[in-house]
């Protein structure tokens, strides 16, 4: 008996969520088994662990949620970019920008202009620094069809330099070499808690750009440019898009709102700045994005995923006085069963028997 | 006045896990496959050739080690941590034919990931009475000279004194050179990596070719991290201390042109770049400056990237079927 892979001319939506519900649970089974390895501790517990940690106060669930809105925002700026195959793994030098254009607003400007004034010109400088980082290797690929991957993640690099640069220009207290809390006293850029949740105002921008991304991309002409251009470059020429406008524009939006997530990292949670203040987020932005298949919809619930776990690892690590970066591994494990089994939804695999009839 | 004999060798030692990485990941992505992993398998080859050192330190005691199984046992362990990621990472791809970008991304999680974790809790877990990991026994053997490297002046600062895993990454390149370049495997190999249905039509195992020359880079990329952590730091790990290289590696791949060769040089030459903040003036106050002198090799990589990709000439363009994957009824 031999088996034979054949691609899915279509699968219903059930069933592939199905296959990917089997995958999910069975990547927990091997974190489970993983964790247990490494603690000694029983599996159950381990997962009380992992969900308390997650949601075990209303604090820690609201800081989860935060961190999902943080993270889906980045991904959803990422999204338009996969979605005309232009891979932007510089979503983390984007943020990095929008945090580092916010954090000068507020460094410089506090006590010469009206706290209003700080805040709008944080606003539109974050935006414009994030755009403008999406911009540059856009140019070069619409140019001179520069590998994306390669010049954005250099991007990503020198927007870390950049920060450690200005980190210790503006560093309190001198040779300290970190900036600490930017106006600690006055508040000045500090972004508005919306109904006194410090939360609460990631957590809404993320809603609004989710539904702003889902209308973007499926229902507006842009949307259907960029899925054109993904599809094949060689087709949107042909029915006349002008593809180097595309995909010059598609970065600028995706940098665009790398930057508000950087401005809402600063301004907003952290209310300082460091080279590591998206935490790698631009990287798992990209597999966010991916394992939803671009759906700004079902990236809700790809980052939840990705989140919980993390958060519920970290607390692992707490409990058990592990490194932390037990949760790269177990997020690791969950990220390779998930995209291992987009196989089984794309193809089949029928078994052939040795008289040569088919099975499905 | 730069010290050139005092620069070169730190250039050096710089330069040699980039080389390692760059030919491992020129290896791979003539094949078609573009492994963004390898920062991962770079981690994870480092640290796995760390636990493999530290049980056996920690077994015989730092005394009566023998020098042979020193070096063998880290050197095995290292090699097959990265077989393994190399492994997974074709199974994914390969044999499942998931996106290339983001199962080597996802590789890259998870390699720092266990490095980080098993550099941080390897202690704890193996309930060992030590303060922090340093295995200066075994680094002793990894950084052993070449004998002269002292005696001979500057001809042997900067020819010999390095330990024999810079040696052999010079030598892996130059084989990975030859072998591209002047053997009927390099030329099928190229061949996969151009156009597997051709490749696959003249009778080339495709799936075969694309396994090998993954795990085979891989492993060569891993022993980059090896050579890091038991020569240049002496043997002690701190978490993250790898940092970047990983990437610096596959944006000099490029920089290379895909020529291994080629990349013995440029590995030097960027190893250069990455130490130049500390001999470039930066007066007393204005130590700010030295971070934008970080910058400079990652300046001159997208500099690089740009001149190629304007240049576009046809011997320097990438195998042409980076990055996507092969399947024989999908034409």
């Amino acid at each position: 008996m031999s088996f034979h892979v054949s691609k899915r001319s279509d699968i219903t939506t059930s069933k592939a969520w199905i296959i990917r519900i089997i995958a999910i649970v069975a990547a927990l089974v091997v974190c489970g088994i993983v964790t247990t390895i490494c603690t000694g501790d029983n599996p159950i517990s381990i997962f009380t662990t992992i969900f308390q940690g997650a949601f075990g106060s209303q604090r820690k669930t609201f800081i989860t949620l935060q961190y999902v809105a943080i993270l889906l925002i980045i991904s959803l700026a990422l999204t338009p970019a996969f979605k005309m195959q232009f891979w932007n793994i510089g979503g983390e030098g984007q943020v990095l920008m929008g945090g580092l254009a916010s954090a000068a607003c507020m460094i410089t400007l506090a006590d010469k202009v009206p706290n209003a004034v700080v805040i709008i010109l944080m606003i539109i400088s974050s935006i414009l620094a994030g755009a403008i980082w999406g911009l540059i290797p856009a140019l070069f690929k619409a140019l001179w069809n520069t590998n994306e991957t390669l010049s954005t993640l250099m991007m990503n690099y020198i927007a870390t330099q950049l920060v450690a640069y200005f980190v210790i220009v503006w560093e309190v207290p001198k040779g300290s070499g970190k900036i600490g809390i930017i106006n600690q006293d006055s508040n000045v850029g500090w972004l508005i808690n919306v109904a006194g949740n410090k939360y609460l105002l990631s957590i809404i921008v993320a809603v609004v750009i989710t539904i702003g991304m889902f209308i973007y991309l499926k229902y507006t002409k842009h949307g259907y440019e960029i899925s054109v251009v993904g599809e094949s470059q060689n087709t949107a020429r042909y029915v006349g898009i002008n593809v180097e406008k595309v995909i010059i524009r598609t970065m600028i939006l995706s940098g665009a709102i790398c930057g508000i997530a950087g401005l809402l990292l600063v301004g907003g949670v952290n209310h300082t700045i460091t080279t590591t203040i998206s935490d790698g987020q631009g990287f798992t932005g990209v597999m966010v994005s991916w394992l939803a298949k671009f759906n700004p919809i079902t990236m809700i619930f790809t980052s939840l995923l990705i989140i919980f776990m993390d958060r519920g690892a970290s607390e692992i690590s707490t409990a058990f006085e592990l490194n932390q970066s037990f949760a790269d591994i177990l997020t690791g494990i969950i990220l390779f069963f998930i995209i291992g089994c987009e196989f089984f939804i794309r193809y089949q695999i029928s078994f052939v028997k040795a008289n040569g009839k088919e099975e499905a | 006045m730069l010290d050139l004999v005092a620069f070169i060798p730190r250039a050096v030692q710089q330069g040699i896990p980039l080389l390692f990485g760059s030919t491992g990941e020129t290896i791979t992505e003539k094949s078609g496959n573009l492994n963004l992993g390898i920062p991962g398998v770079m981690y994870v080859g480092a640290i796995s050739g760390v636990i493999g050192a530290f049980f056996y330190e920690q077994g015989a005691g730092a005394d009566n080690m023998n020098a042979f199984l020193a070096i063998l046992i880290p050197l095995m362990c290292s090699l097959l941590g990265s077989l393994l990621m190399g492994l997974l990472y074709c199974f994914l791809t390969v044999t499942l034919r998931s996106n290339q970008n983001v199962t080597g991304l996802a590789m890259t999680t998870f390699g720092i990931g266990f490095g980080n974790f098993f550099g941080g809790s390897l202690i704890k877990l193996a309930g060992a009475d030590v303060p922090s990991i340093s295995l200066s026994a075994t680094s002793a053997y990894f950084s052993h000279t070449l004998p002269g490297a002292s005696s001979t002046g500057w001809f042997g600062k900067i020819f010999l004194s390095y330990g024999f895993l810079a040696y052999a990454a010079i030598i892996i390149s130059l084989i990975a050179a030859y072998v591209l370049r002047h053997t009927r495997t390099g030329l099928h190999l190229r061949a996969v990596g151009e156009n597997p249905a051709t490749a696959d039509a003249a009778g080339i195992n495709v799936t075969r070719y694309k396994y090998v020359s993954t795990c085979l880079g891989c492993m060569i990329a891993g022993l980059g991290g090896l050579y890091y952590v038991m020569d240049y730091a002496c043997g002690v790990w701190s978490n993250d201390a790898f940092g970047d290289r990983g990437w610096l590696a596959i944006a000099l791949v490029i920089f290379t042109i895909w020529k291994p060769d080629l990349g013995i040089f440029s590995s030097i030459l960027f190893g250069g770049l990455y130490i130049l903040y500390l001999y470039l003036p930066s007066g007393m106050d204005h130590a700010e400056y030295k971070e934008l002198y970080k910058m400079i090799p990652y300046v001159v990589t997208l500099v690089v990237l740009v001149i190629t990709s304007m240049r576009n000439k046809r011997e320097n363009q990438p195998p042409k079927s980076l990055g996507t994957n092969y399947f024989r009824e999908e034409r």
